[in-house]
């Protein structure tokens, strides 16, 4: 006897103790499939038969299941389930988790059933039980369907049960192995002509009955068509489009969901009274002009339409209205009400219409959900979701979307059918710099909380709460607008540290790291010391309005933690001015977008860092050359006494006064007056990504020359970027390299940055450092301190773990391409925010913060 | 860092026998932060100096700390600026002078003897000003000047050259540095030891008592062991090179707020004036959003006729010291469960904040970026979407009132902006139009015909559907 269980079901086992229930689940189910009542009452009470602990113990059984039916797994419940009130708390669980339940009876005789008890020394219960027990069964057993089990079988003896099989049915929603590609067509609403229009447009091909009239279509390709709902009604010809899709569908060439429209003429159909409003009036006229056999076809048609669909592997959903995650392939009543009609807030506008639950901002699943329903001007993507009801019967358009490109094609209605309740805006292109909808809401589980983010680049990064938390106080009080803030910069890590009796770091470690990471060339650059920044340049306010949504500024630069660069009016001035630059240098025609975004150093180094250079530096100089020189004045004079043992310490005293004097030049070097953008420079590396483009597999060389022709077209603004190429595997070239670094920081440069030439670099050992730095000797003073190069402070700073700092570094890195790409793929701004955020986070790990 | 004490008492050399340290030797001392040493630069009959250099080393200094990671910690001024480092010299090398005994010269050690003083480099906040303050009571003669930065178009560094100059007894004065040097210094990234309350009485005694700036001595003195900056966030203003509490700055410190100065707290005024909203709306279920360290919150929580208060901050601090000032730990578990505190954003939608009769943004708005304000709106009005909205901010108007704060200025460091009435009119009614709320004000605080109140405040009532 074959046993049908949906898939995704809560199974009910029913039956008396000692009627085989576990034995039964034991051989039909998987161990971690069923949830046994014995078991719960074991867990919480050490005493499987402890009936006091009984309450506790269903507590706990919902629980397991609750959490096993929102994770979507079938689910069984080996309990008696012979009282109507337990079955009912087991009915509302499968609903609140929108699965199918079903009942599996084991109806035994009773003596059957007594005499294994008596083989159970645990079950020393009286006959009366088992005979409640038994009376309690048969009761409920016709109710069963009325209880709300969708399935209900029922075994009446041992051979029976020997004989049954369970078939685990797959849910009519379930079109996962269909993986199209698909176009996925709006609301039709009798436009015939349209549709006909539309399916030619996208290369269909019309079959046509004896009359002309369209009975199919076919893709020559293996496209097929998706149509979500809404066939009927409003239009001039209900039976034309009814009659292409059904052809359409039983031919295999589309698929189609319920329309409310459709729900609302099959009661007509059916003669239920039903008001005749919204357009149904029309169709129930049209059809009356049919066949009776039409009309049937059309009935039959309608309803075996189901709610919704799931598409290729879960990666598309196509509902009539749309529909949240937790209800994806998904059945309960609520799920289909959703599909049907959406979510309401109960509210009305003022043209009486219900106002609608903005399920769409915060949708966060990854399957594309395209839907209809609702009329918009033209279909706009929003977090994955997708509108494609253009309002054809309103004048609109007939829109399809095609899956999985993403691309929209659409026709225009020949005229205005049915005039819509509320205004309906004609398409037309957008006003410029309007953006039409509600700009992306960010949604506080987007980002806070222990967190694991995929990326292309590395697996699985972890963010902590407790770096969430921190992340969050200052993205919250001093970011700037996430819509603008596409990317924050990842930490470099420094080089190994040196072996070299003078210094902490020095080329050959950075050169030698990459040659052992299998990257012969590499490109040293000029590291600018300055501080760190993200420009995005726009081509104009317009297009930064219709890009990106924000209605301020055409564009911004931001600090490595996303504050914004020039709170002042420095920071239009440097957009105004960086857009002007990337203008001339042709770069927004060359790349083809209307906005670049860039990695850059801005100088010079008290722009950003005026307060901290001032109050901890400069400081650290001040008071170093207050007290040092009136130390060795008193040494000194106190040596012309003949004191012994005051030499040494005159010595030291005179090297740490040279030290001090050493360290405040090297601050001081990087600092300069600057007044607005007079002054300050900006040393772009990296063009991070355009509009649909991302840049981290071209050369170093390319991002520089780029950088190059910035600093030609603004040299007031932009400034290049030196480097030199580098063989790791050539000694000469190594110590070519080497000479420059020498030469650029004994002339007071910060150091350099050594790159692999060809950008992102995969070795056998994973992801290739992005960078390493390597800073020149009096350059760390800053760092380390004026006193780090004496001998005896070299030798205890050398023992500097670098692990955690490398470790980071490629996390932030591939948290930082993986926000570019989705930048680029055009995913909604919580993917993209919720990378920039873990950048962030990352960054409040405790790591040391000279490195 | 050094200091220098000089007499010119004669025989001057006798200075020795007061410090318990021979003037042709040269003593050290091994301390946790380095190695002080005692010498005399000079000793004739007329005229002797001993000198304290205490030498610092750097690298132990920050290996002994545990956790932190501040950068300041790395490369800082300790090496060389007077501080506790130095106080704690003083006691280690002159440990018996500070108590004034000395058996070889009694009499010396009980007189007032001319005495120069000489700290070369003393951080001092405050300025020269603070310093004469607290010294020339003591009976000193201050001369004070000011170290330039380098460059020197930065100014003068907080360094102070301090030479004290008077009759004084040795023992006093060494007491007088041993206190004075922390204060002045009161620096906020490096504590002292917990049992500084007896040493202060023990090297206050005397003198102290008397000072007509004891109190601050005494609060500066033990304010050390204040809050560390928080180290996550600290991190994060590294990676930023600001300094941590530019950051962490979501907690006005007392004396920070201009408010202050009104008679009848205005905090008081609109805690009360947001509460009498609150009931006339009949609100049970209200939202603190933007906590801060817990006023409001308190209130809400002692009125029973609110029966559950939500209360949010997106500052870790805020709900540290929330926490604290709630004595979350210890409330009585009804009360308790009237309670939900969390760190929530309002630039992020936030479910939790769902089902609130009633939100209260008091005196929040003006801490967010005028362009963020727009998310805000989206977050309260448009997804948490409470019947009621209550929402104070500064009248920017009635700044002139407040005799501390200067022209132009905000009432806080960290005020994104305050508003005239007209232009917090302006955002609630269109912020109102487009959530469907009707904006109405009520003055918070002594009005002035001219200007207004101090405070002021919106009721947004949701329309109904």
């Amino acid at each position: 006897m074959n046993l049908g269980v949906p898939e995704l079901s809560l199974v009910v086992l029913i039956g008396v103790t000692g009627s085989g229930k576990s034995t039964f689940a034991r051989a039909h189910f998987k161990p971690t499939e069923v949830i046994s009542s014995d078991f719960c009452r074991g867990m919480v009470a050490d005493d499987e038969n402890d009936q006091s602990a009984t309450p506790a113990a269903f507590e706990l059984l919902s629980f397991i299941a609750g959490q096993r039916l929102k994770a979507g797994r079938l689910t069984v419940i080996d309990a008696t389930n012979v009282q109507p009130e337990a079955r009912r708390d087991l009915v509302l669980l499968a609903r609140e988790h929108d699965v199918l339940p079903t009942a599996i009876v084991l109806d035994l005789p009773e003596d059957l059933c007594a005499e294994r008890n008596k083989s159970r020394p645990d079950r020393d219960f009286g006959p009366h039980v088992l005979r409640r027990q038994r009376g309690q069964l048969r009761r409920g057993l016709r109710g069963l369907g009325r209880e709300g089990f969708r399935t209900v079988h029922v075994l009446h003896s041992q051979e029976e049960v020997d004989a049954a099989a369970i078939t685990r049915t797959r849910l009519y929603t379930d079109k996962r192995d269909e993986t199209g590609p698909f176009d996925i067509i709006g609301d039709v609403h009798g436009c015939r002509a349209e549709l006909e229009e539309l399916l030619t447009t996208l290369g269909y091909e019309l079959g046509r009955d004896a009359a002309g009239r369209p009975v199919n279509a076919r893709h020559p390709g293996s496209r097929r068509a998706i149509f979500v709902g809404d066939l009927v009604d409003r239009g001039p010809d209900t039976p034309g489009v009814l009659r292409l899709v059904m052809g359409m569908v039983a031919a295999g060439t589309a698929f189609c969901v319920a329309g409310n429209h459709e729900v609302k003429l099959l009661k007509a159909l059916r003669g239920k009274n039903v008001k005749r409003s919204h357009g149904l009036d029309a169709s129930m006229e049209q059809l009356e002009a049919e066949t009776p056999e039409f009309r049937a076809a059309a009935e039959r048609f309608i309803d075996g339409l189901i709610s919704h669909y799931v598409f290729d592997g879960g990666n598309l959903v196509v509902a009539h209205a749309g529909l949240i995650e937790p209800y994806h392939g998904r059945a309960s009543g609520r799920v289909r009400e959703f599909c049907l009609y959406g979510q309401t807030t109960g509210e009305t506008d003022e043209y009486g219409l219900p106002v609608r639950y903005p399920w769409a901002t915060e949708y966060r699943g990854r399957a594309v959900v395209a839907y209809g329903h609702t009329p918009v001007p033209a279909a706009e993507w929003l977090n994955n979701t997708l509108c494609v009801d253009t309002g054809c019967v309103f004048g609109g358009r007939l829109t399809a979307l095609n899956y999985p490109e993403r691309g929209t094609v659409s026709v225009p209605a020949a005229r205005v059918y049915h005039p819509p309740a509320r205004p309906f805006p004609a398409e037309s292109a957008p006003a410029a710099g309007v953006a039409r909808r509600e700009p992306d809401v960010l949604d506080i589980a987007d980002v806070s909380g222990s967190r694991v983010i995929e990326t292309a680049y590395l697996p699985r990064v972890g963010v902590r709460d407790a770096h969430a938390a921190a992340a969050l106080e200052v993205m919250s009080r001093f970011a700037i607008d996430p819509r603008w803030l596409l990317y924050l910069p990842p930490t470099m890590s420094p080089v190994a540290t040196s072996s070299r009796d003078d210094l902490l770091e020095h080329p050959e470690q950075a050169f030698s790291a990459y040659a052992t990471a299998g990257v012969a060339s590499v490109l040293c650059e000029e590291k600018h010391m300055g501080s760190r920044a993200v420009l995005l340049i726009c081509r104009s306010q317009d297009d930064a309005r219709a890009r990106f949504g924000v209605s301020s500024g055409g564009g911004a630069a931001w600090t490595r933690t996303g504050r914004p660069f020039f709170p002042g009016p420095a920071g239009p001035h440097l957009a105004e001015q960086a857009r002007a630059a990337a203008g001339k240098a042709g770069l927004f025609d060359e790349l083809g977008t209307s906005w670049l975004l860039l990695d850059a150093e801005i100088l010079p180094w008290n722009v950003k860092a005026g307060s901290l250079l001032r109050d901890q530096y400069a400081a650290v100089g001040a008071a170093a050359l207050a007290a040092l020189p009136a130390a060795a004045a008193a040494l000194t004079q106190a040596s012309s006494r003949d004191l012994p043992g005051l030499g040494d310490l005159l010595d030291r005293t005179r090297a740490r006064l040279a030290n001090a004097e050493a360290f405040t030049a090297a601050y001081a070097r990087y600092c300069w007056a600057t007044d607005d953008l007079a002054g300050v420079c900006v040393a772009p590396f990296q063009l991070l990504a355009t509009e649909g483009a991302v840049y981290h597999d071209r050369p170093h060389r390319w991002h520089l020359a780029l950088a190059d022709r910035l600093a030609a077209a603004a040299p007031e603004l932009f400034t290049a970027t030196r480097r030199v190429e580098a063989d790791t595997g050539d000694p000469a070239s190594v110590a070519a390299a080497t000479r420059w670094w020498e030469e650029l920081t004994a002339a007071g440069g910060e150091g350099m940055v050594v790159k692999p030439a060809a950008n992102l670099t995969r070795g056998p050992q994973g992801l290739a450092q992005p960078g390493l730095k390597v800073r020149g000797r009096e350059y760390l003073r800053i760092i380390y301190g004026p006193d780090y190069t004496e001998p005896a402070n070299l030798t205890r700073l050398r023992q500097r773990g670098l692990s955690h700092k490398r470790s980071l570094a490629l996390r932030e890195y591939a948290l930082g391409l993986e926000a570019l790409d989705r930048v680029a793929g055009g995913e909604p701004l919580w993917r993209v925010h919720e990378c920039v955020f873990a950048v962030l986070a990352l960054e409040s790990e405790p790591v040391d913060p000279r490195l | 860092m050094l200091l220098t004490i000089t007499t010119t008492r004669a025989p001057a050399t006798d200075l020795g026998y007061l410090l318990h340290k021979h003037p042709d030797r040269v003593q050290s001392f091994a301390l946790s932060a380095g190695t002080a040493h005692v010498f005399y630069p000079e000793a004739e009959p007329d005229r002797c100096t001993a000198a304290l250099l205490l030498e610092v080393d750097p690298v132990a200094l920050v290996r002994d700390r545990k956790g932190g990671g501040e950068l300041a910690q790395y490369v800082n001024d300790r090496p060389y600026a007077a501080s506790s480092l130095l106080a704690v010299a003083i006691k280690e090398a002159f440990r018996t002078a500070l108590t004034g005994r000395c058996d070889a010269r009694p009499e010396l050690a009980a007189a007032s003897i001319p005495l120069t003083l000489h700290v070369p480099a003393l951080r001092c906040r405050g300025g020269r000003t603070l310093a004469d303050r607290l010294f020339a009571p003591l009976g000193w003669q201050v001369d004070a000047r000011a170290e330039p930065f380098t460059p020197a178009e930065w100014g003068d560094s907080p360094y102070l050259d301090l030479r004290l100059t008077g009759e004084v007894r040795l023992a006093d004065a060494l007491n007088h540095l041993y206190v004075l040097l922390p204060v002045l210094d009161d620096t906020k990234h490096y504590w002292v030891a917990a049992d500084e309350v007896d040493k202060l009485i023990r090297a206050g005694g005397g003198w102290l008592a008397g000072h007509p700036d004891k109190e601050l001595i005494t609060r500066r003195y033990l304010a050390h062991q204040k809050r560390l900056a928080q180290s996550a966030l600290a991190r994060l203003a590294e990676a930023d090179e600001t300094e941590p509490d530019e950051l962490d700055n979501a907690v006005p410190a007392e004396d920070e707020a201009a408010e202050a100065e009104t008679s009848k707290p205005l905090a008081v005024q609109r805690r009360a004036a947001i509460v009498a909203v609150l009931h006339e709306r009949g609100a049970r279920r209200v939202g603190d959003l933007g906590c801060g360290s817990g006023a409001l919150t308190r209130e809400l929580l002692a009125d029973q006729r609110f029966e559950h208060v939500t209360a949010t901050d997106v500052s870790a601090r805020a709900l540290q010291l929330a926490a604290r000032h709630l004595r979350l730990d210890q409330m009585p578990a009804p009360r308790r469960e009237r309670l939900t505190i969390f760190q929530s954003s309002l630039t992020y939608r936030d479910s939790r904040l769902a089902g609130l009769d009633a939100a209260v943004l008091m005196e929040v708005i003006e801490h967010l970026d005028p362009d963020r304000i727009p998310a805000l709106e989206r977050v309260v009005f448009g997804a948490a979407a409470p019947a009621t909205v209550v929402v104070t901010t500064p009248n920017a108007e009635y700044n002139a009132h407040f005799a501390t704060l200067a022209a132009g200025a905000t009432r806080h460091p960290d005020h994104r902006f305050e508003w005239t009435r007209a232009e917090f009119r302006a955002w609630a009614e269109q912020a109102g139009q487009r959530y469907g709320y009707q904006a109405r004000f009520l003055p918070v605080g002594p009005e002035d015909p001219a200007d207004g109140p101090p405070t002021q405040l919106a009721v947004f009532e949701k329309e109904a559907a």
